[in-house]
């Protein structure tokens, strides 16, 4: 219980730096959301100082990171210039979408990168083995980009899957069945581009620590009791692997959601990505803020997530916290 | 007497170097043959190098041999399907020489030897603690050791708790791959004092792989020299330790004796 108090209190101390950091970065970013008003002949400087000051644009900054701080411990988020709307709402519709594609690359990623990595580590070095490392190797250096762009030439080019967007037009008037069917369509390419850029890492570190372990004597001890070849495999090979790749899941979090950021933009996916690219280059601070704060919450809920399975997972750390 | 273990002609090759393309083939075991018989000991003596641990692997059925047979109680062991094997497993055992990494640091000394019931699916669940407890105690591990995990025991007790795992399901043959080279050398004795009172009253046959003359001469009935893969000497322990007759053999004993500093030790055995 303490290890998880001391967990979360490290994340939070850790989301309070992010916001302080982005504040900072993002406000002491040359110019603001009102500058191109000001270029604007038929707006009047008095009119621009006048919103400024409504926005609370002429503080001092220290005043203003209070003020906000303040006010985002209770859920607001600030004020959007550019959609004249709370911030906060505006995030959570895209957070949930974005948190809708990580989710499911994130299992997906795993529950396919587990089997192969073992079977690959069980091969260790013969042609299977190579062969799969070979396509893992290429996967790695296409550029998550050029990833994304190539599948969504293949969605144009047959049709088979959406090429943009949550859901069709018509989603409304489609029964629960289709619905779902919609979603799932359209979720396809985005979903395969994070999965296919997330895969190759994964398969590769699965393969390493398993194939370190898969020579330890304990496990030959365990092989001359006649434990079966496969849950030698995943129940106790994969097991005391296990904590090394258990911090790379909070890890392989991270790298979905920027990887996330970009599919989205390419692929037209209402999530933070493209909301965060259009705000930065409005200069839509809040919400710049906002959105850097939501994927930072996922990260870091993630490597929580990460925290808690090491403890769940390893007798020894259970053992070391309960000494405490 | 009938051969518990019969080992006929086994040759094992690996691909030298890692590329696929490479046909040149590193000879392990190179026609190698052994028998030894129930409830005695044989060291295989021999450098690093030589092809011992090879051997043991493919006698404890963790590695194939490219050919040869391997009899265990007159049955081929290369005849057996995965099931069959599974069956007979129990009855041959490996020590290792790594004391550190024989045991899963994941779990208690208690849950490391009450493992093989479990993989064997034998006895019950109260059951499998009060033998474990038992196999501690054999071993002369106290009932304080049971609830430690592997990394707050010392050399000695992690192969002490090797060899109760060993142990676990009755077996017929150990095999002790080096399995006292990574202690030091009172410990060393206490367990080699274990292993020659466990195979008193447990009827044990014993392989005990070693590159060390004394502790051969101190444990074993039989010695088997290996050098490159193959057996160049055999015979019973005070023969060859007083006449050696092949050179690898001549050396080994020399090396042993100079770090020794006294011979006497080998003829006292």
């Amino acid at each position: 219980m303490r290890y998880f108090l001391r967990r979360t209190l490290h994340a939070v101390f850790l989301l309070f730096g992010v916001s302080l950091l982005t504040f900072l970065f993002s406000a002491l970013t040359p110019g603001n959301y009102f500058d191109e008003m000001r270029l604007n002949p038929q707006i009047s400087q008095e009119t621009v100082a006048a919103l400024r000051a409504q926005y609370q644009l002429d503080r001092p900054l220290p005043v203003r990171y209070a003020h906000w701080l303040k006010a985002a411990v209770r859920g607001q988020l600030g004020f959007s210039f550019a959609y004249n709307s709370p911030v906060a709402p505006l995030l959570w519709v895209r957070a949930r979408n974005t948190l809708l594609l990580t989710i499911t690359a994130t299992f997906l990623s795993w529950l396919l990168a587990l089997p192969l990595g073992v079977w690959s580590a069980s091969k260790f070095g013969r042609a299977p083995d190579r062969v799969l490392s070979s396509a893992t190797a290429a996967l790695l250096v296409i550029p998550d980009l050029a990833l994304a762009l190539g599948l969504l030439i293949l969605a144009v080019r047959t049709g088979w899957f959406p090429t943009g967007g949550l859901v069709s037009l018509s989603f409304d008037e489609l029964s629960a069945f289709q619905k779902i069917r919609d979603l799932a369509l359209h979720m396809a390419l985005p979903v395969t581009a994070l999965v296919l850029a997330t895969l190759p890492m994964l398969i590769r570190h699965v393969r390493a620590s398993v194939a370190e372990v898969l020579d330890a004597p304990f496990l030959r001890a365990a092989q001359g009791h006649g434990i079966p070849h496969r849950k030698l495999l995943y129940s106790y090979a994969l097991r005391a692997a296990a904590n090394p790749l258990i911090s790379l899941f909070g890890f392989s979090v991270g790298t979905l959601l920027s990887g996330s950021l970009l599919v989205e933009v390419v692929m037209s996916w209402p999530g933070l990505g493209p909301l965060l690219l259009e705000s930065i280059l409005a200069r839509d601070l809040y919400v710049v803020i906002g959105s850097v704060l939501f994927s930072m919450i996922f990260l870091v809920g993630g490597n929580l997530f990460a925290d808690l399975l090491l403890y769940w997972a390893d007798p020894r750390i259970r053992a070391a916290a309960s000494a405490k | 007497m009938q051969p518990l273990l019969k080992v006929e002609n086994l040759v094992k090759n690996y691909a030298a170097g890692r590329s696929a393309r490479s046909k040149d083939k590193l000879a392990a075991l190179d026609g190698v043959s052994l028998s030894v018989l129930p409830k005695t000991a044989t060291a295989l003596v021999g450098e690093s190098g030589s092809g011992k641990s090879t051997l043991a692997h493919c006698i404890a059925c963790l590695e194939h041999p490219t050919s040869g047979s391997i009899s265990f109680e007159g049955i081929d062991l290369a005849a057996l399907d995965e099931d069959q094997l599974r069956l007979l497993r129990p009855q041959i055992q490996l020590v290792f020489q790594d004391p550190a990494g024989s045991h899963n640091p994941r779990w208690t000394a208690l849950e490391i030897v009450s493992e093989p019931f479990f993989i064997q699916g034998r006895f019950t669940k109260p059951d499998r603690a009060v033998r474990a407890l038992q196999l501690l105690d054999r071993v002369a591990l106290s009932r304080k050791m049971a609830s430690r995990r592997p990394s707050e025991l010392s050399g000695g007790q992690k192969q002490r708790l090797a060899i109760a795992r060993s142990l676990a399901l009755e077996p017929k043959l150990i095999i002790l791959d080096e399995a006292l080279s990574a202690l030091d050398c009172s410990v060393q004795a206490q367990i080699s004092n274990l292993l020659l009172e466990l195979q008193s009253s447990l009827g044990l046959t014993y392989l005990f792989i070693t590159h060390d003359f004394r502790m051969a001469a101190h444990l074993a009935d039989q010695i088997a020299v290996m050098h490159r893969g193959r057996i160049v000497e055999s015979g019973p322990a005070e023969n060859i330790l007083r006449s050696p007759s092949h050179e690898t053999t001549q050396a080994l004993l020399g090396a042993t004796s100079r770090l020794v500093e006294s011979p006497g030790v080998l003829v006292h055995a």
